[in-house]
């Protein structure tokens, strides 16, 4: 919303400064969006005077002007004009090198203008942004003195543009803002009387609410006859006024209505009367009907829309735009006037619905004073009179003011309860009537009976009233109190996040670097990674490739990992730590740690050359954010069972029991191709949800340390088994041969080749035997050793090797 | 006292081992100490005993590696070695005589023996510092390459922000992403026309069965919501997460992070609103006194409602808060609408609180100076490096929060 300071001050008595009014404006939240003051940008410019003016020497329409500057001591300037009203005697604008021209933003420099030195500028209105006029440079009046700034001689008005908020449809005038201002203290609210208009006759034209439907959707109508007028240029004051405001003056019948929709938040329209066919029927559409609207397009209407129709159809979008057909012209004599009421919500939907961003449709859809369509009609009339002269009607009015009137009741002591500030009923009370509500009653206790003004239809309750009262009395007057809070705080995180950092943190420390992508990605994407179901696609997607809710993350990673690899970083190691969606309904999602590493485990170097980043990588990364998590890491199983999207030989889980945490493995090389990446690509995803929540201990004690005293004594065993055996069968058999002694097994060699028959591998592991009361004879280790090799056989079916 | 020098004179020759020349010098010092006078009656006998001493601590100084020392070791000291000779002749001696001579001899055996052991040492110095010059390798070459992670400055700026707003006592409450229309907008008193339930704005998912909608939430609010549903007052959260709005340009990402805070008891008003912002702004920029400014403002949930400013300077381009003249918004905050704790089952006759919303990717662009919001989502491992934070950096109040 933009006015200028002399419009406000019509209306508010005040002698603030403009500084002032803008902070005030701010803190009681019109948010002041820009101030342009051209005073700023026009001190440079002086009144100067044109001595000579003669023909350019080498060009027709270019004169060569000698110009007295005003400066004592300093010489004429030449400048070369191409105006056509450059001529000796005239004061004009001037600008110097150096300065800076307000339209174009550039700084003005001494240069040659067809061989001829033009030492400075000679200035049109439009150059100084003053308004649409560059027929010719300024003509000052001729007392204006030489030499002076062009503020001290031209009068300006500072341009203010606020944020106003939904809320605040009353504020969509100039009045309202006033209004505003002066209950804050800025001022006195100028009063305000509207004369009405006598008319002269009755209105040819009758205004008729068909349905009951159709008085719902324009509750009032209110219209006038206006003949013999003469339309042309609107009064300069009008026209800079809504230049200033970026309006496009138009002529004095449309620059009425922009002016008081401006002033008083009420849009009106002025009809042709000459092209209207018939009576005014203010109407639901038919269905199809269309109307080529003031903006030159045509606009097909459905039956949710208003009508402003006569005889022949729509002749208005109501509430919304004019129709082209019925709009005023400069041949126009007779109007009909209307200043109507809509239903807000109707005017929202249709001006959303065909897409028509106009000053009416911002007004009316956030609420136009329902008291105020009479009023409208009598300014109206009042200017166009003023202006275009002719004749006007009685008023025609159809349909009255929808119902309004609410009465809230206000407790000074719920504007301490709720704001902290205390205000007692007087002071409460002042606010409220300075914004125009009515007291209506006081009671003993000082609660306050209020009517609400009729432009306030945000005015609904009892809070409604706090937070005006706590407005206007300012936010920065309500005390900073600090939160009561527990002297020592407790922990805040759920077991589930502190085990998410933990996850977080603990792939970082391998090395990996967190990303965050989106939650969405290509359908074709999810569809490689079990998704892509319907019920998770985004019915309007921001581009087409964000499409679908991720099932994994891995598909964000992988192209991710590409993109580094094509800038230059390759080998990228990435993880992200965040929601893996399964279902369209709210829950159907898992929170999950997904890691990916491309490429080589590292650089090139002089030591270590890189290898190809492999399964193990990825179960490793699985396990540190498993174990970080809080997993049973020693009680997993590891089992050959992935998803699709994994490589079928290449790929794992990692599960507790039939609970599945974690998935790792190469990339399948076919959904790298899908996702157009180039490999190797290792990933795991651990689903942070399904790891179980450690069990509640009643204090934080560790179990004893139990260090035995005793060597431990390892033994090396290697087996021969079918291929197909799995490491961690034999392992595990090896572990459970004897659990009070063997401590821990690993395997340290797996052969696979000539010396073994095809189908076999051999697997050796070292078992690390920990005797806790006494070192082990050697007869203890044959022992455990014959133990060891009965299990592993007979859980393997392998024997060992010789 | 010429060993000595000798000595001396390796160890500042080879720049190796001093440690070592002066033990040698040592060593040799005793070496060289008068003998006691000898006894009349052994003159010839101790010349002999003094020119074999002379001979064989020359031969055990000319010694060149410890082969050679072993060889001067076996003659001089073994079972047929001279000086083993030499004792044994003292057989012939009588008591006395053989006394005095013993003591003789066994001093110029263990002088010789200590000049051994001397050399032995200095070889073996000299032979180590050989080796060390063999095995000198180049320092300036890399170290192994080990790969550093990062957080991301979104992980980061959380933990941060809970750490502040846990000390105040706030929980972590979270929620799904998919909502539902009540719990995004219902609930919160958004009218039904309100335009941010259209297109424009919200990302919806396709129609059910039922012919409702669900959406991606477009702020973190159902949080609050289904927590007030669930969970009697008093009620003290933090609500951070993903959001989702259908915007995208240079300052605008279809996906970003908010957390809200909402507290509702009995007796907290606007000013509670204000500590506790001015307290978290002075924590987190950790700047003491930042300027603030709480600006009327309109949103559907809460009344009356705020937008807050701190202060900052530009000056020279570089942002500082709590210092200048220029106003920065960041928040959006008031106290929680009746019909938003009547719509959650919550009696807004005995119960109230403020509720407020943060862009998390803003307080961390304007507190470490990441100028493009965009960067945040597009995984570029420059910028994470950058940007992005060590695994073990975790914020504490106790021990600063910002690195």
């Amino acid at each position: 919303m933009k006015f200028t300071l002399s419009w406000l001050k019509e209306h508010l008595e005040t002698d603030a400064p403009l500084e002032a009014i803008a902070e005030r404006l701010t803190m009681i939240g019109l948010e002041v969006e820009a101030v342009e003051d051209p005073r700023t940008v026009l001190a440079p410019f002086t009144v100067a005077e044109v001595v000579t003016a003669e023909q350019h020497p080498n060009a027709d329409k270019l004169r060569l002007c000698t110009v007295r500057t005003g400066t004592a001591g300093e010489a004429d300037l030449q400048i070369i004009c191409g105006a056509p009203n450059a001529r000796a005697g005239i004061k004009v604008v001037l600008a110097r090198p150096g300065t800076t021209i307000p339209e174009s933003g550039m700084v003005l420099k001494t240069g040659k203008i067809r061989g001829v030195e033009s030492q400075g500028m000679m200035c049109s209105a439009r150059e100084l942004g003053l308004g649409d006029d560059h027929s010719g440079i300024i003509e000052l009046p001729e007392g204006a003195p030489l030499g002076a700034s062009l503020v001290d001689v031209m009068s300006f008005d500072p341009m203010i543009d606020i944020a106003i908020t939904p809320n605040r449809p009353d504020c969509l005038g100039v009045r309202g803002i006033a209004r505003d201002l002066a209950a804050a203290g800025l001022g006195t609210l100028k009063p305000l009387t509207v004369e009405p208009v006598p008319g002269a006759f009755d209105s040819p034209i009758s205004v008729i609410h068909d349905t009951d439907a159709d008085r719902e959707a324009c509750p009032m109508f209110v219209g006038r006859y206006i003949r013999g007028v003469k339309n042309g240029d609107s009064p300069q004051w009008v026209k800079d006024r809504l230049t200033a405001i970026g309006l496009r003056p138009i002529s004095a019948l449309v620059d009425v209505t922009n002016l008081i929709s401006y002033e008083f938040a009420r849009p009106l329209h002025v009809f042709d009367a000459d092209k209207l066919t018939g009576h005014i029927h203010p109407r639901l559409a038919r269905p199809g009907e269309t109307i080529l609207a003031l903006d030159e397009k045509e606009y097909t209407l459905t039956a949710e829309d208003v009508g402003i129709c006569d005889e022949a159809g729509p002749q208005a979008i109501g509430g919304v735009m004019g129709g082209l057909d019925t709009g005023c012209t400069e041949t126009t004599v007779n109007v009909v006037l209307e200043s109507a009421l809509f239903d807000p919500r109707r005017i929202a939907a249709t001006g959303r619905r065909l897409g028509i961003d106009s000053d009416a449709r911002y007004r009316f859809e956030r609420g136009v004073d329902p008291e105020g369509a009479i009023a409208g009609a009598e300014v109206a009339t009042r200017l166009i009179l003023d202006w275009c002269g002719g004749e006007p009607s009685h008023l025609v009015v159809a349909g009255a003011p929808p119902a309004w009137r609410t009465e809230v009741s206000l407790d000074p002591a719920r504007v301490r309860a709720l704001c902290g500030i205390d205000l007692d009923s007087r002071a409460c009370r002042r606010i409220l009537e300075d914004l125009g509500c009515e007291i209506l009653a006081e009671d003993a206790l000082g609660v306050l009976t209020v009517l609400r003004p009729s432009w306030r239809p945000d005015i609904a309750a009892e809070h409604d009233l706090i937070e005006e009262v706590a407005r206007i009395h300012g936010f920065d007057r309500i005390p900073t109190v600090s939160l009561p809070r527990d002297p020592m705080p407790k922990p805040v995180l759920t077991g589930e996040q502190v085990r998410r950092v933990a996850a977080r943190r603990a792939l970082a420390a391998r090395g990996l670097s967190e990303c965050v992508t989106w939650s969405f990605l290509p359908k074709a994407h999810a569809e490689a990674f079990g998704g892509g179901q319907p019920a998770l696609d985004l019915a309007n997607p921001i581009s087409s490739d964000l499409d679908a809710m991720r099932p994994s993350m891995l598909p964000n990673l992988a192209t991710a990992a590409q993109r580094n690899a094509d800038r230059g970083v390759p080998n990228a190691a990435l993880f992200e730590v965040g929601p893996q969606f399964h279902g369209g309904e709210p829950g159907e999602q898992r929170m999950v740690a997904a890691a990916l590493r491309a490429g080589q485990s590292g650089p090139r170097h002089w030591d270590a050359p890189p290898r190809p980043v492999d399964a193990f990588d990825a179960k490793a990364d699985a396990l540190a954010a498993l174990a970080a998590a809080g997993a049973p890491v020693d009680s997993l199983q590891c089992g050959a069972e992935a998803p699709a999207w994994y490589h079928p030989g290449r790929s794992g889980a990692l599960k507790l029991g039939p609970n599945v945490l974690a998935w790792f493995g190469e990339v399948h090389p076919g959904v790298l191709k899908t996702l157009d990446v180039k490999g190797p690509m290792v990933a795991c995803e651990v689903v942070l949800d399904a790891v179980p929540a450690p069990k509640a201990k009643p204090t934080k004690a560790r179990p004893l340390l139990k260090a035995s005293a005793f060597q431990p004594v390892e033994r090396d065993f290697a087996f021969v088994v079918d291929d197909g055996v799995a490491a961690e069968t034999l392992v595990r058999a090896a572990k459970g041969a004897d659990k009070a002694l063997i401590a821990d097994v690993s395997v340290f060699d797996v052969y696979q080749g000539d010396r073994l028959e095809a189908g076999k591998k051999s697997v050796a592991v070292c078992v690390t035997l920990q005797p806790t009361e006494r070192t082990l004879t050697d007869d203890e280790i044959d022992a455990a050793g014959q133990k060891i090799v009965a299990a592993v056989t007979k859980a393997t079916g392998g024997e060992l090797r010789g | 006292m010429c060993p000595m020098r000798v000595l001396h004179g390796r160890a500042v020759q080879t720049g190796a081992g001093l440690f070592f020349g002066v033990r040698g010098c040592y060593a040799t010092a005793t070496i060289g100490a008068p003998a006691p006078p000898p006894h009349r009656l052994m003159d010839g006998y101790m010349d002999d005993l003094e020119t074999l001493r002379a001979e064989l601590i020359t031969a055990v100084e000319d010694a060149p590696d410890l082969g050679a020392l072993e060889e001067v070791r076996v003659t001089a000291l073994g079972k047929k070695g001279r000086v083993t000779a030499l004792m044994k002749s003292l057989g012939g001696m009588d008591p006395e005589t053989r006394k005095a001579a013993g003591q003789e001899m066994n001093r110029v055996k263990d002088a010789i023996a200590a000049a051994i052991e001397a050399r032995k040492g200095e070889l073996e110095a000299a032979e180590l510092d050989a080796r060390l010059a063999r095995e000198r390798i180049d320092v300036t070459l890399s170290a192994r390459p080990e790969r550093a992670g990062s957080i991301h400055p979104i992980s980061q700026t959380w933990d941060e922000v809970v750490a502040i707003f846990g000390q105040m006592g706030f929980a972590v409450a979270e929620g799904p992403d998919i909502e539902d229309d009540f719990h995004n907008f219902t609930a919160l008193n958004f009218p039904p026309d309100h335009p941010a339930r259209e297109m424009h704005d919200t990302f919806f998912l396709p129609q059910r069965p039922d012919g409702s909608r669900h959406l991606l939430r477009t702020h973190t609010s159902p949080v609050q919501v289904r927590t007030m549903i669930h969970q009697p007052p008093p009620i003290r959260i933090l609500a951070p997460g993903r959001t989702y709005r259908s915007d995208s340009d240079m300052t605008h990402t279809p996906m970003f992070h908010q957390f809200e805070g909402l507290v509702i008891d009995e007796t907290t008003h606007m000013g509670h609103l204000k500590g506790c912002l001015q307290e978290f702004v002075e924590a987190y920029f950790e700047v003491d006194d930042v300027p603030m400014r709480f600006r009327p403002s309109f949103f559907p949930f809460t009344e009356p409602s705020a937008e807050v400013d701190i202060r900052c300077s530009r000056k020279g381009g570089e942002l500082r808060i709590g210092a200048g003249d220029d106003w920065l918004e960041i928040l959006g905050c008031g106290m929680v609408h009746p019909n938003v704790l009547k719509a959650c089952g919550i009696d807004p006759a005995r119960y109230q609180g403020f509720a407020f919303g943060v862009g998390l990717e803003r307080i961390a662009m304007l507190k470490y100076g990441i100028p493009d919001l965009r960067t945040f989502f597009e995984s570029d491992l420059r910028w994470l490096r950058h940007y992005g934070f060590a695994a073990l950096d975790v914020p504490t109040l106790h021990g600063g929060l910002g690195r």
